[in-house]
């Protein structure tokens, strides 16, 4: 009925929320020729859009999850779509009286407003609850239902009004052609559009249509049960879609909301019922719609008990019945978070899957400026389709963590929380003496890191007097002490840290200077044989990485950089390799084994095995030196994140495990330990005041705020410079500081640790918001055995960025005091760093 | 010998029932056998309409006891009617009696029964086609058994003469009466009076989701008046109240066989589509221009139904004020 | 009043019907299933003539295990009693299908006590024989009118109502009886709440009849050909009205 042009400046596969908003949003940010299609109909297409439950709680753990759900609240808002009768959480147990606590330190910490309820407020608000039944109310009163199907056909009004939208429903495409590795054409069963980009907005199919270009969005659909029981007089009386507040049954991993004259009551608590995208049904042969398939019931009845104790009244209504019953499909993905941008494998195919109705507008509107600025506001870094690693990506890891995460969906999960399923993916050379130490593993990357290792229980004694242990489970839950204690067997002797999780790329070529400065803020034109550290920034000046870069040649560098971020960073890197053969850039990770040795006798050890001069007159600090070491070729770079004399040393993969038997041997007279990744990316980091990428450095923050900026700045152009220099000129509107914990003691007598996340205040209570808007709290929270002391970090605004000053941080439903001991990154441990130095 | 039941309809032999008599004799004829009819309280001269057709001998039942029309005691006489005559098949047309009756005799005789077929083809089995969910699925199967009965959906053969015309023979039969065979009997008939029938009607106007409520049907009900013609409904408005279930049309309400059918704001999932499909022309007034019914129509409008039926009114209106 | 509910369980309507590779049966995969409209009809009628006369309601189907499924949603519904009469996941023919009902409800009656009425559908929404109820009543020896959108239960005798082209006719037989019921007989209800947790806890009991075929047999199933043909769009919205009007002229209507 309608004809489709035959070219267009963007594609987006999918009229969902999400495609409609990011059509409506790249449309005001001055894209034309927009052409928007699906397989089915308008309004609702037959996707999870069309039977979402639509309601919209705006806390989440998350800080970029909450700032899309904040950001979408408002676009609904403005396109009259949202209707607030607030929202209620509640706890039946112990535990999740815990959670709402932390959930209320979350509220606080981006900055939402929220209130905590006695079973009697909460029965106030929602008579028809059995106040028995629960113990506790997280009570949020800006929380929504909105209409996701209308607002997007205003938002397609919009982009058409502005002349730059062509919307073709009913319209099956058939593939995407590529050619070079880059979106060509979009081929569907009503004509073929020439397009350079797509933006896979296909919900629960985004794995079929990505796989037409030959990507992979790494989701799978799953089944949420819905069912609705009506009609219900008490809320047929209000005469209205919703008028009481929402209520999720925390504990039952359930909600109920009003709708109309019924009670929608949906489960997150059922077993995972996973479906494969080529499984589901056809618009024609689907009963309801692809998305809505046949209830079982056998999963939602012990629900169906939970619900009749805490709504007993109303659902036991005279005429009331389940009138409506859904297994709907939802896409889960293997962490949880949403799947955006550009795919690795495809340049100008760009995904916009796994979103809930909550954050869609908010997606669309980040995804345009994305694909239009090259950067985005909200750093959405935990959601970018670029942070899974191959391995990551295939069906079989998907489905593992879909069916692991499912019930985590309304869990308590703590943040340290480690993966069950599908691990031992990526085992370093030094894995079977690793596990043979008793080395707790935690996973990166899907790299097997050890976190600590009970074979240094022993230590515990030796340092009895310089650690604390924490009696709260919550705090001590994915903790051990004994990483104190291998903290302390470092700064007194050496130990040795598997670093082989991280990333490595060569880059070679005629261009490849000038590549690594535009890419790098920090200065790379050095003498062969330096390590520069240097930020990444993005278009806006803001943190994109953070890595560390080795001169090995005129025309050759080593970029080295954190396994959590090393796929993002393998795709920065790779988008901005020049096109005209300049620079080769070869991903050598799997090439490489890495062994950090530090510790005051580190020079003592490494002497031991080779011949070479590695005196600090000899191989200064930052400096990179190839060594043999027990005949080993290692690349050793003098430079440490944990503040100690020592090395990096780079190995062959293949001969790592030779090299941990020699160090070891060597170091066993010097009182060698192994160390884990709770002194390398806590204890020891902390200490030295060094930053961590994803907790101090965010694409929210730049390297003024976060004390990175560097005395000059260099001639040649790296990406962000002129953010940077203007950040340069602005007097920061924070500051990243260190604050020590005064007391630890919470109103019953315990010992807290306060952890990440957990919001700043002053000492009267009040939240701390810079003038940017950015609220201030914790990023990173740990140990600091050789000082004694609990350190936290955190964006302070100048007026609190006062090293002395007392301020207050809430965790747990309490509040600590904290005194601001460091402005900027000058070391509270060794600040003039003549360890690392000696 | 094939036994083919006939009904009246105006003093004749329905249409319906000369499609069964022309299917009847195909098959007959395909195996060499004689064609015989058999009427239920006859009142017309139904041999004279069925000379043309090949039927050698009309029997006409006749006794007190199936006088009035009771499922149970006009099967068993169909039943013994066939075991009276040696018939090795019977046909009738799909109609609610037709049907009833057939599925009585087979039960009294223990024998097969294939109801809804489209098509019969002769030999031993049977090879036969029928409609399965009223239409949705079309079912190939053979009937095999000593007796075979078939109903014949009304519509899937076109009525043909045979090559001679032949006086036809009446007998009468009468059964044996069953005096302690627990039966129903027909205790009270109302007639609808005035208005006219859904499944007869000439014109059917009829409305779906797209009406939107109760009193959105008042355009409707204005328009069928004009046109002499009734009013349906979907399934949607039957659920949510707007209509009585006697004005569905399709799959589990009634099925209609109208001059034209005019669906408003109904979207057209199959289970109605078998209702209506059995109309001439079928206009769609929907917002949705791929509604699969609208696809499925001769004509559509593409809008608002009270939008688009009050301007059809108000030129109705004014062309009725004007004659 | 002892009432016994035949139903079936069909796939729910809604989607196009796809068939298996070898034509003789449907694709299940994506199908949900449930009790045919007439059947949920005659379960609500027989839960409320129990409510009003006492006695108990007794649903019964021959089918796959999985039918076990729609026997617990006519008990969510107030059914007293499910009986499962376990007849394989093929189809069977009708003939077939009666005898099977048949020899399970002797079972039943010879236990306790026959029942007072026999409830089926008009006709299964998915086969549509027409003849089950009537060859199952015809062998237990019970009166039965098809078609029935209205139940009065009298002293001894029922009183029971159908819709005919031109009006409405009025049965009358003696109690024990049969009634196939259609749609419309009644509004049926939404399964509560706790209706569904104490279905889920109710017994089930299974028979398993081993009836022989009868003469009907399916060899294949197909979808009727789709007429090609092209709608003619007469307009948009009010504009069209005059397009309207003309091609009710030219149908003689106006």
């Amino acid at each position: 009925m309608n004809t489709l042009p035959d070219r267009a400046d963007v594609v987006v596969i999918g009229a969902g929320i999400v495609g409609n908003s990011l059509a409506h949003h790249l449309a005001q940010f001055g894209w034309r020729d927009i052409v928007l299609l699906d397989k089915g109909p308008l309004p609702d297409p037959g996707g999870s859009t069309g039977h979402a439950s639509n309601f919209v709680f705006p806390v989440d753990h998350s800080k970029e999850i909450t700032a899309l759900t904040v950001d979408s609240m408002q676009q609904y808002e403005k396109l009259g779509t949202l209707t607030a009768p607030g929202g209620l959480e509640l706890a039946r147990n112990e535990s999740r009286v815990e959670e709402l606590k932390r959930r209320m330190a979350s509220a606080k910490a981006w900055g939402i407003h929220a209130e905590l309820l006695s079973p009697s407020a909460v029965a106030e608000l929602v008579p028809y609850i059995d106040p028995s039944v629960i113990r506790l109310g997280f009570w949020t009163p800006s929380a929504a239902v909105v209409d996701p199907l209308q607002s997007g056909v205003l938002m397609r009004e919009q982009a058409i009004a502005l002349g730059a939208l062509t919307v073709s429903a009913n319209t099956a495409v058939l593939g995407i052609d590529t050619e070079r590795g880059r979106v060509t054409k979009v081929r569907t069963d009503r004509g073929d559009i020439e397009t350079p980009t797509v933006v896979v907005a296909s919900g629960v199919w985004s794995p079929r249509i990505a796989a037409m270009a030959g990507a992979r969005i790494p989701l799978t659909p799953a089944v949420h049960q819905m069912i609705d029981v009506g009609p219900i007089p008490e809320l047929a009386e209000t005469h209205t879609e919703v008028s009481f507040p929402l209520v999720r049954d925390m504990d039952a991993l359930m909600y109920e909301r009003q709708s109309g004259a019924d009670l929608e009551i949906g489960s997150y608590a059922h077993r995972p019922i996973l479906h494969d995208t080529e499984d589901i049904p056809s618009i024609e042969a689907a009963q309801l719609s692809p998305t809505q398939l046949p209830f079982t019931d056998d999963d939602f009845d012990p629900q169906m008990e939970d619900a009749l104790e805490l709504f007993p009244g109303i659902l036991n209504a005279p005429g009331a019945g389940v009138r409506h019953a859904i297994n709907g499909l939802l896409s889960v993905t293997p962490d949880g978070s949403p799947v955006l941008g550009e795919t690795p494998e495809v340049a100008g195919l760009w995904s916009a899957a796994a979103v809930w109705i909550k954050e869609g507008p908010g997606v669309g509107r980040v995804l345009a400026e994305w694909m239009t600025h090259g950067t985005t506001e909200i750093d959405v870094h935990g959601a970018d389709i670029s942070r899974f690693y191959p391995h990551q990506r295939t069906a079989k890891h998907v489905r593992a963590r879909a069916m692991e995460g499912y019930n985590k969906i309304y869990g308590i999960v703590h943040p340290s929380e480690q993966w069950e399923s599908n691990r031992n993916q990526r085992l370093s050379p030094f894995h079977p003496r690793e596990e043979a130490l008793g080395a707790r593993f935690f996973e990166v990357g899907g790299w097997e890191r050890p976190h600590w290792y009970e074979s240094n229980r022993h230590l515990l004694e030796e340092f009895a007097e310089h650690i604390d242990d924490r009696p709260h489970e919550w705090d001590a839950r994915w903790w051990s002490p004994i990483i104190d204690a291998e903290h302390l067997a470092m700064r007194n002797r050496v130990a040795a840290i598997d670093l082989s999780a991280f990333a490595h790329f060569d880059v070679r070529g005629p261009g490849a200077l000038d590549y690594v400065q535009r890419m790098a803020m920090a200065q790379v034109d050095k003498p062969v044989g330096k390590v520069i550290y240097t930020p990444v920034l993005d278009y806006r000046g803001g943190f994109r990485s953070d890595l560390t870069i080795v001169r090995r040649g005129e025309q050759e560098f080593r970029v080295i950089t954190g396994g959590a971020d090393g796929a993002r960073d393998r795709k920065w890197f790779g988008d901005h390799v020049p096109d005209d053969g300049s620079v080769v850039l070869t991903d050598v990770t799997s090439a490489v084994a890495t062994l950090g040795l530090w510790g005051p006798r580190a020079r003592d050890v490494l002497s031991a095995l080779t011949e070479q001069d590695v005196s600090a007159a000899a191989f200064p600090f930052g400096s990179a030196r190839e060594l043999t070491v027990d005949g080993v070729p290692v690349l050793a770079l003098k430079i440490s994140y944990v503040g100690d004399l020592g090395w990096e040393l780079h190995a062959p993969f293949e001969q790592g495990l030779h090299l941990w038997d020699a160090l070891f041997d060597a170091g066993a007279e010097h009182g060698i330990v192994p160390a884990g990744i709770g002194v390398y990316g806590t204890t020891g980091r902390l200490e030295k005041g060094y930053r961590l990428m994803g907790a101090e450095l965010q694409s929210e923050y730049n390297p003024v705020e976060a004390d990175l900026a560097l005395p000059k700045v260099k001639s040649a152009d790296f990406i962000g410079k002129e953010a940077y220099l203007k950040a340069r000129e602005q007097d920061a509107a924070a500051r990243l500081c260190t604050l020590t914990v005064d007391s630890h003691t919470d109103s019953g007598g315990t010992r807290r640790y306060p952890q990440p996340h957990s919001p700043v205040l002053t000492t009267s209570g009040d939240r701390i918001v810079d003038n940017a808007g950015r609220g201030s709290f914790v990023t990173s929270a740990g140990s600091a055995p050789s000082l004694g002391a609990y350190l936290l970090m955190s964006y302070l605004p100048p007026e609190h960025a006062v090293e002395g000053g007392s301020l207050l941080v809430e965790y747990m439903g309490e509040r600590y005091p904290v005194t601001v001991a460091r402005v900027g990154r000058t070391p509270l441990f060794d600040p003039d760093d003549r360890r690392m130095k000696a | 010998m094939l036994l083919v039941i006939v009904e009246e309809d105006a003093g004749g032999v329905s249409a319906a029932s000369l499609e069964a008599v022309t299917c009847a004799r195909h098959l007959a004829e395909g195996a060499g056998l004689d064609l015989h009819a058999a009427a239920f309280g006859a009142h017309g001269d139904l041999a004279a309409g069925l000379s043309k057709y090949g039927v050698s001998t009309l029997h006409l039942v006749t006794s007190e006891s199936t006088r009035e029309y009771s499922p149970e005691l006009w099967g068993t006489a169909l039943a013994e009617l066939v075991e009276h005559t040696g018939a090795t098949g019977v046909l009738a047309a799909s109609t609610d009696r037709g049907t009833e009756i057939l599925a009585n005799a087979a039960a009294s005789t223990e024998q097969p029964f294939a109801s809804n077929c489209v098509a019969i083809e002769p030999g031993d089995p049977w090879t036969l086609t029928r409609q399965r969910g009223g239409g949705i699925l079309l079912e190939d199967a053979e009937l095999s058994g000593r007796v075979k009965l078939a109903s014949l959906v009304a519509g899937s053969v076109e009525i043909s003469e045979a090559t001679a015309t032949h006086e036809v023979d009446v007998l009468e039969f009468a059964p044996t009466p069953q005096a302690t065979m627990p039966h129903s009997a027909i205790v009270d008939r109302t007639s609808r009076g005035s208005g006219v029938s859904l499944a007869s009607a000439r014109v059917v106007v009829s409305g779906g989701r797209g009406v939107g409520s109760a009193e959105g049907f008042a355009p409707l009900e204005e328009l069928a008046e004009l046109l002499g013609g009734a009013v349906g409904c979907s399934r949607v408005a039957t659920n949510n109240g707007w209509r009585s279930h006697s004005d569905q049309v399709g799959l589990t309400g009634t099925k209609i066989g109208a001059e034209l059918y005019i669906a408003c704001g109904i979207s057209g999932a199959t289970q109605h589509w078998v209702g209506c499909m059995g109309a001439k022309t079928i206009l769609a007034i929907n917002t949705d221009p791929e509604a699969p019914l609208v696809a499925r129509a001769d004509y559509a409008v593409i809008g608002d139904v009270q939008e688009v039926l009050g301007a059809v009114l108000e030129r109705l209106r004014a062309r009725r004020a004007a004659a | 009043m002892d009432v016994l509910v035949c139903i079936k369980r069909v796939p729910a309507p809604g989607g196009k019907v796809l068939l298996s590779a070898d034509g003789t049966s449907i694709d299940t995969r994506h199908l949900g299933f449930t009790i045919g409209p007439h059947e949920e009809c005659a379960v609500e009628e027989a839960v409320r003539i129990v409510a009003e006369h006492g006695g108990s309601t007794t649903v019964l189907t021959a089918g796959p295990p999985e039918a076990d499924e729609q026997l617990r949603y006519a008990l969510s519904m107030g059914a007293d009693h499910g009986v499962l009469v376990e007849t394989g996941t093929r189809e069977l023919d009708p003939q077939a299908t009666a005898t099977a009902l048949t020899e399970a409800i002797r079972l039943l009656e010879s236990e306790s006590k026959p029942f007072d009425l026999v409830l089926f559908g008009n006709e299964t929404a998915d086969a549509g024989h027409y003849q089950v109820g009537v060859r199952v009543s015809r062998a237990l020896g019970l009166p039965i009118v098809g078609g029935i959108k209205g139940i009065e239960i009298g002293t001894g005798r029922v009183s029971l109502q159908r819709d005919v082209a031109d009006g409405v006719e009025v049965y009358d037989a003696p109690l024990p009886a049969a009634a196939a019921v259609k749609e419309g007989l009644n509004l049926p209800r939404y399964p509560s709440i706790k209706g569904r947790l104490r279905a889920k806890k109710s017994p089930v009991r299974t028979i398993r009849p081993e009836p022989s075929p009868g003469g009907l047999r399916t060899v294949r199933l197909r979808r009727p050909p789709e007429k090609e043909h092209e709608t003619v769009v007469l307009g948009y919205g009010a504009e069209a009205a005059g397009a309207v009007v003309d091609v009710l002229a030219e149908k003689g209507l106006v």
